[in-house]
């Protein structure tokens, strides 16, 4: 056991090191002025070798052990960058459930930057209860035609593709009838409204409607009726706070405010280092599980549930510090409500590690 | 960057969960079966767990003995015994005693049951450990009040007899090892509460179904889940930093680790008493001797927030 860098992980963290000293001041690391440039970091953390390490060479990745994201994770958040770009989960969904052809078109742009996707999986009528959606893929030829309407899409208004669960079969039952697509966000037939959140983001999420856009036949990720498997491979590993790459900015916000206040630090703020320290040495643990090639099951919940109870730790040590009299503390301590929402509710975490972990019949 | 156990390392865990498995109290009414508790003394004597670091363990493997051992309630000495050798191995000190040695603490002997001496640390200047110490014997005299229904606390009895002096490094270290054994000690007893309250849950029936299908019931034991995982992680940390860290920084390893799984721990134990309804109320239940570990362990080298160290590694 050991949980320090082998030779290869200190050469390569000293690569990054090097290559951050140079970069990493010309990116924003939040709000709007965040999203504006999210495209560009991601470009140039992938050309610079340090996005997407652990995935296949074949689609641009460098086939890393995942402790590598750690690393990268780490150093983004010392050297003042933006967090690592979060759509590992889609990566990984695609690979799982789509075809080779798929993976071949799409993967290699998803992993280097230079086409922005988001998710349409949720819809006002269908949140928790995902499987009531009713957004609908009608086949007409050798294309699908969408009605309907997703909310809550993050990143909608910058992304060129889509990855849309609509029903193909609404006589089948509910979770059989699914199908998921690669919907391109370039065309008529889609109306992309922004969504202002509670700290006054308006580029952080968007509600997508769909009203006649198309999409080819061939972008359907895996048979009629299997959307259902591909969006549990999405919002299992969504859960994860290693695919995340937000756990190192939650220690940063926590020195931040260490080096900032006066007095002796508040309680929630000492609270919120020791969360964030479990946090950083938990998401060693499990990526070095990964190791051992575990499949992936709904620990990812557990992981989940910290990673929640780490960054409302840190929402309120931001309130206590000044919170009420500063925008920006103001606006980390109102945006970490959300995660409790995102990826699935702290409830319905609950619900999964209840029942399939626990052996509960909730 | 690879922190899984080793093989060795699982299957020293594996023996000592059977062993707290097989001879540990079952019930309440178990604790005061003192045959159970001779053949339970005998076989831990013979694991020679108790002298585990002057054989070359790590903190580690003494972590995953000591966790498996409160888990189980076994109640004859081992973190005292533990903590002892370690001084005695850190002072050269080859020759191993007769019988277990407790560990002496202020006017104290903790974890005393059956035995006859006690070794303990004085730490010289204000500082714990941080400016070396003083390692002595003291007798070990009357039990006192404690708590834990597991373990014997016993006034020292006559004076502190010098047997040598701890560096620096070696007195933090030595602090950081009491650090991991005392959280382990926490973290075992948490998960047998939680043990306890889920088999509780899949069993006991009301409006005609069994409450670990309430959310309510179920949401509480799926935080105690998560909240076990988490203390899973900063103990084995701080665990592997007692050998391998600075000793500094193996200590503060130590004081996040245990401030939060004593948080968490409490609140395991207390939602396996609420889980347990009236019963989990009444002295025959378990679940008040996990939390009396719990809360005995915590005091036992205690670390409040504010020793937290904000500069985060
Ligand atoms: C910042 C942010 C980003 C998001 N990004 C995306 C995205 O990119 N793509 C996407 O598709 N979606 C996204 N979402 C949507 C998110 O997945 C949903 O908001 C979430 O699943 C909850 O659905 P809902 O909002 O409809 O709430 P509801 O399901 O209506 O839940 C309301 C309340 O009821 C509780 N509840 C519901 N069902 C149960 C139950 N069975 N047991 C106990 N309690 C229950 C919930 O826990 C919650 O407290 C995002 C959300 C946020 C906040």
């Amino acid at each position: 056991m050991d949980f320090r860098d082998s030779p290869e992980e200190a050469a390569f963290r000293a690569r990054l090191q090097a290559w951050l000293a140079e970069n990493a001041k010309k990116f924003p690391t939040s709000g709007d002025e965040y999203w504006a440039k999210a495209g560009e970091w991601h470009q140039a953390l992938h050309a610079a070798g340090f996005f997407g390490s652990t995935w296949p060479k074949a689609y641009g990745g460098q086939e890393l052990p995942a402790v590598y994201d750690v690393i990268v994770d780490e150093e983004l958040a010392r050297a003042g960058a933006p967090a690592r770009p979060s759509l590992g989960y889609l990566v990984i969904g695609l690979g799982r459930h789509g075809s080779e052809a798929l993976r071949q078109r799409f993967l290699p742009g998803m992993i280097n930057g230079t086409e922005r996707w988001c998710q349409g999986f949720s819809e006002p009528g269908a949140g928790s209860d995902l499987a009531s959606l009713t957004t609908t893929a009608t086949l007409e030829g050798d294309h699908y035609v969408l009605h309907g309407h997703k909310i809550w899409t993050s990143y909608s208004d910058e992304a060129d593709w889509c990855l849309v669960l609509a029903r193909t079969d609404p006589a089948a039952p509910r979770h059989k009838g699914i199908s998921g697509f690669i919907v391109s966000m370039h065309q008529p037939g889609i109306e992309q409204r922004p969504l202002p959140m509670m700290n006054g983001v308006t580029k952080e999420f968007g509600q997508v409607l769909f009203d006649g856009a198309t999409v080819p036949v061939d972008q359907m990720v895996g048979a009629p009726g299997e959307g259902w498997k591909l969006a549990m491979t999405v919002v299992g590993h969504e859960r994860e706070p290693s695919t995340l790459g937000f756990t190192a900015r939650y220690g940063k916000t926590v020195r931040n405010l260490a080096a900032t206040v006066d007095g002796p630090p508040s309680d929630e703020l000492r609270w919120a280092a020791v969360q964030t320290e479990m946090l950083r040495l938990h998401v060693r643990r499990r990526l070095s599980e990964q190791l051992d090639e575990v499949s992936h099951g709904p620990d990812g919940s557990l992981d989940k549930l910290l990673m929640t109870w780490v960054e409302q730790s840190v929402g309120h040590a931001c309130l206590a510090s000044g919170g009420t009299r500063d925008p920006e503390l103001l606006g980390t301590y109102l945006y970490s409500r959300a995660q409790s929402v995102m990826g699935g509710t702290s409830q319905i975490q609950k619900n999964i590690i209840a029942g399939r972990i626990i052996g509960l019949e909730v | 960057m690879d922190v899984r156990l080793t093989t060795e390392q699982r299957d020293l865990r594996d023996a000592a969960a059977r062993l707290a498995d097989d001879l540990g109290p079952g019930s309440v009414l178990d604790l005061d079966d003192t045959e159970r508790v001779e053949r339970l003394e005998k076989a831990v004597a013979a694991t020679g767990w108790r002298s585990l670091r002057s054989d070359g363990a790590s903190g580690v493997e003494v972590a995953l003995v000591v966790e498996e051992f409160a888990r189980g309630l076994v109640d004859v000495p081992l973190l005292g015994p533990l903590l002892t050798d370690d001084l005695r191995a850190r002072l050269g000190n080859e020759a191993e005693p007769a019988e277990p040695v407790a560990l002496a603490v202020g006017d104290e002997a903790v974890d005393a049951r059956g035995l006859r001496g006690a070794l303990g640390l004085r730490a010289a200047g204000a500082g714990a450990g941080g400016a070396g110490g003083t390692v002595g014997t003291v007798g070990v005299g009357e039990p006192v009040f404690g708590i834990d229904l597991t373990r014997t606390t016993a006034a020292a009895s006559g004076p502190f007899e010098p047997v040598g002096e701890l560096s620096a490094d070696d007195a933090l270290r030595w602090q950081a090892l009491a650090l991991t054994v005392t959280t382990a000690d926490i973290l075992g007893a948490a998960r047998g509460a939680y043990a306890l309250a889920c088999e509780y849950a899949k069993v006991r029936s009301q409006y005609g179904r069994t409450i670990g299908s309430f959310q309510a019931i179920a949401h509480l034991l799926a935080e105690s889940l998560a909240l076990i995982e988490g203390s899973v992680s900063v103990l084995r940390y701080a665990a592997w930093a007692v050998d391998e860290l600075e000793p500094a920084e193996a200590v503060r390893a130590g004081q996040v680790a245990k401030v939060y799984t004593a948080r968490a721990a409490q609140t395991i134990c207390e939602t396996s008493v609420q889980v347990h309804g009236g019963i989990g109320n009444t002295w025959e239940c378990l679940a008040h001797v996990f939390l009396r570990r719990v809360l005995t362990s915590g005091a036992l080298f205690p670390v409040s927030l504010e020793e937290i160290d904000l500069g985060l590694s």
